[in-house]
């Protein structure tokens, strides 16, 4: 996996409140078996009209957000289906970080385990990152993992909190599956005791 | 020992390893496999030189991609989604693990058949690469679904990494009115607590309205949790439970099942366990309900009117604003005046055979009075019992097309879509914009509500003509 220590980026505002997972990759792109090449997908519905045009308006698909790396949303983000292909199609993009006032609960572990750091904040500080991303390219946002801080271009700085062990895995880019098989004999023990009190399990 | 809820006990149960800093390591008694979160979790493990773990705890199933026309004997003709479906079997073959071919009459939605082969029990914990996997808490299984590098992981190592939720309490008391029924709870409750209501916590639902309600029920009310934006859903084990579970082809049998028995009835939250959030509802209050948006949360009663945006505060009203531009409607309308083309009953919100029996009771000696209309059974079991039952007849007799097990419209990955500006009344679960087909306008409801609108075109409250 990619680690992530510190961007500095363009962020896109996208001011919208419970942002689904069908809205991220409509289900017609989760037929694919492999996690690559979502990203020109990527909130299809809203990028592109009945024929596949652009849709102009769209903030993605404007010239100084095509290359933003942070996405500021709104309230419950990426909610809905469990699909890691949500994650996977904002990282193709080139999205590498999240900031909404809450996040959907499988959304936001999933963030995890493909290098995009997900930031929940106060609304109201949301609402200030919010104006700073519709300055446009030349507002650079600052997202520093280590420090745990988002500064706006203007030098406003927040500091979010993390989960400690998340926070470990993406500045390392660790595989969280070796890390679990180094508990193994933890494993062990668990499925003996099991097979004594619950054997039909 | 100090009090515990029904989640807290399962969490103790099945924790294999905990970390200082409370992350912990929960074992996993049930992984539920489908086509669509797989494929690139299989090719993960294969990449490192992995196996499964536990393949006899291990249980696939396709059903998302899968046409559900008769001629899907021929094969799947999409060729995406046939690639898909055959991962699935190889992946399957490989590892040896439990699994149902499109070909076996088992086959179905992956919450159906795991509560209907017995493979889902009280007390297990069972995730699945799919949201509403809460659907198994019905049983006070802790069940929730994870992503595609989780669904690795289990594979892997047959445990989850997790850090423990709240416990949130929903006590929905007295019974039912009329017409009123387990969809309409689910949906009233994230009407209540808006779809992040539940962010952070697993709901035990409990009380006497949802003691009342039957295994399919209780399954309907679990599987929304998820729309609410819980972790997972949970109802305590009873009788009911029990008398379900009993004689299904993988619960356990003879001493091992007295075993079971003794253990899943300490199953229970303690009577001063401590809640961080409890919202209580009166069953009587409760309305048979419909969506008019585009948000699991926008719900009203039948006989209510659209809303205005300006009705709502913060980032609603813009959200509400979108939702009924995209809906096509007019606040101040009055619901039960909206037209309807078509009509879906299924998914594994409502796709069992009490589902089935409750349409089919408002649609004797009927006629559709729709564009289309679709019955699918959520597996090939409830399928042959409906048939046996005569609903397939009445099913038919009135319009509606019979069809085979699968998802189907509720996530329109096979062919089974809605077209742009086509307004469907739906059994499912999601109603956002473009979930049953680009352009497409849901509306959710309860069975009985859906086969009302079929019979007379519109959104109707069903107990004008019960």
């Amino acid at each position: 996996m990619e680690k992530f220590k510190k961007i500095t980026g363009v962020a896109a505002p996208l001011p919208l409140i419970n942002v689904d997972t069908d809205m991220i990759i409509p289900k017609q792109f989760l037929k694919t078996i492999k996690r690559s090449g979502l990203g020109v997908n990527l909130f299809d519905e809203m990028r592109y009209d009945d024929e596949g045009k652009e849709i102009p308006d769209f903030v993605l698909n404007k010239p100084q957000y095509r290359e933003a790396e942070i996405l500021i949303g709104g309230d419950n983000f990426g909610c809905g289906s469990s699909r890691e292909h949500a994650p996977w199609a904002i990282k193709d993009f080139g999205i590498r970080c999240v900031v909404a006032p809450s996040f959907a609960d499988i959304f936001y572990n999933n963030c995890f385990k493909n290098g995009i750091l997900p930031i929940a904040l106060p609304q109201k500080q949301v609402d200030i990152l919010m104006k700073d991303a519709e300055k446009g390219s030349n507002a650079r946002m600052i997202v520093d993992l280590e420090a745990q801080t988002v500064t706006t271009s203007d030098g406003e700085t927040f500091t979010f909190e993390v989960d400690p062990f998340k926070k470990h895995c993406l500045m390392e880019g660790l595989d969280d599956i070796g890390l679990t098989l180094e508990k193994a004999s933890a494993i062990d023990a668990f499925e003996g005791k099991l097979a004594m009190t619950r054997p039909w399990v | 020992m100090s009090p515990k809820t029904l989640y807290d006990k399962i969490w103790d149960a099945h924790l294999a390893h905990e970390a200082e800093d409370g992350t912990s390591l929960l074992y996993i008694d049930r992984h539920l496999v489908h086509e669509v979160t797989s494929p690139q979790a299989f090719e993960g493990l294969r990449m490192a030189g992995r196996t499964v773990r536990a393949p006899d705890k291990t249980i696939a199933v396709p059903d998302h991609n899968v046409p559900t026309t008769p001629d899907r004997v021929d094969g799947i003709q999409n060729e995406e989604s046939r690639i898909q479906v055959e991962a699935l079997d190889r992946n399957a073959r490989e590892t040896g693990i439990h699994y149902y071919p499109v070909s076996d009459v088992r086959q179905g939605i992956v919450h159906i058949i795991g509560p209907e082969q017995g493979w889902t029990l009280p007390g297990m914990t069972i995730v699945c690469g799919d949201s509403h996997t809460a659907t198994h808490g019905a049983f006070g299984a802790l069940a929730h679904g994870i992503g595609t590098s989780e669904v690795e992981h289990v594979l892997a190592t047959q445990t989850l990494i997790q850090r423990k939720a709240k416990n949130m309490k929903v006590e929905i008391t007295g019974q039912l009115a009329p017409g009123v029924t387990a969809k309409d709870i689910t949906l009233s409750v994230i009407g209540h607590t808006g779809t992040a209501g539940g962010t952070g916590y697993v709901i035990e639902y409990c009380g006497e309205a949802i003691r009342s309600l039957s295994m399919e029920g209780r399954m309907t009310v679990c599987n929304m949790a998820i729309e609410g934006g819980a972790r997972a859903g949970l109802i305590a084990p009873d009788e009911t439970t029990f008398e379900y579970v009993k004689g299904r082809p993988h619960a356990p049998k003879g001493a091992q099942w007295e075993a079971a028995l003794t253990w899943w009835k300490t199953l229970y939250s303690d009577d001063d366990a401590h809640w961080d959030k409890v919202v209580t509802i009166k069953g009587e209050d409760i309305a048979p309900v419909v969506t008019w948006g585009t948000s699991p949360e926008d719900v009203l009663p039948i006989t209510a009117d659209v809303p205005a945006p300006d009705s709502f505060q913060g980032g609603k009203t813009e959200a509400a604003k979108r939702a009924l531009d995209y809906m096509g409607l007019t606040p101040g309308q009055k619901l039960s005046d909206i037209e309807i083309d078509t009509v879906f009953i299924g998914s594994c919100t409502n796709g069992r055979i009490e589902d089935l029996r409750a349409a089919a009771e408002i649609l004797k000696g009927k006629k559709i009075a729709v564009k289309r209309a679709m019955v699918v059974p959520g597996s090939g079991l409830v399928r042959a019992q409906a048939e046996e039952e005569g609903l397939a007849d009445i099913f038919k007799e009135a319009g509606f097309e019979w069809r085979l097990a699968g998802c189907s419209m509720c996530l329109a990955m096979n062919p089974d879509q809605l077209a742009p500006g086509e307004r469907c009344a739906a059994t499912s679960n999601r109603n956002f914009e473009g979930r049953q087909g680009r352009g497409g306008r849901t509306h959710l409801m309860s069975p009985a509500m859906a086969a009302a609108a079929a019979v007379t075109g519109r959104l109707t409250d069903v107990r004008e003509i019960m």
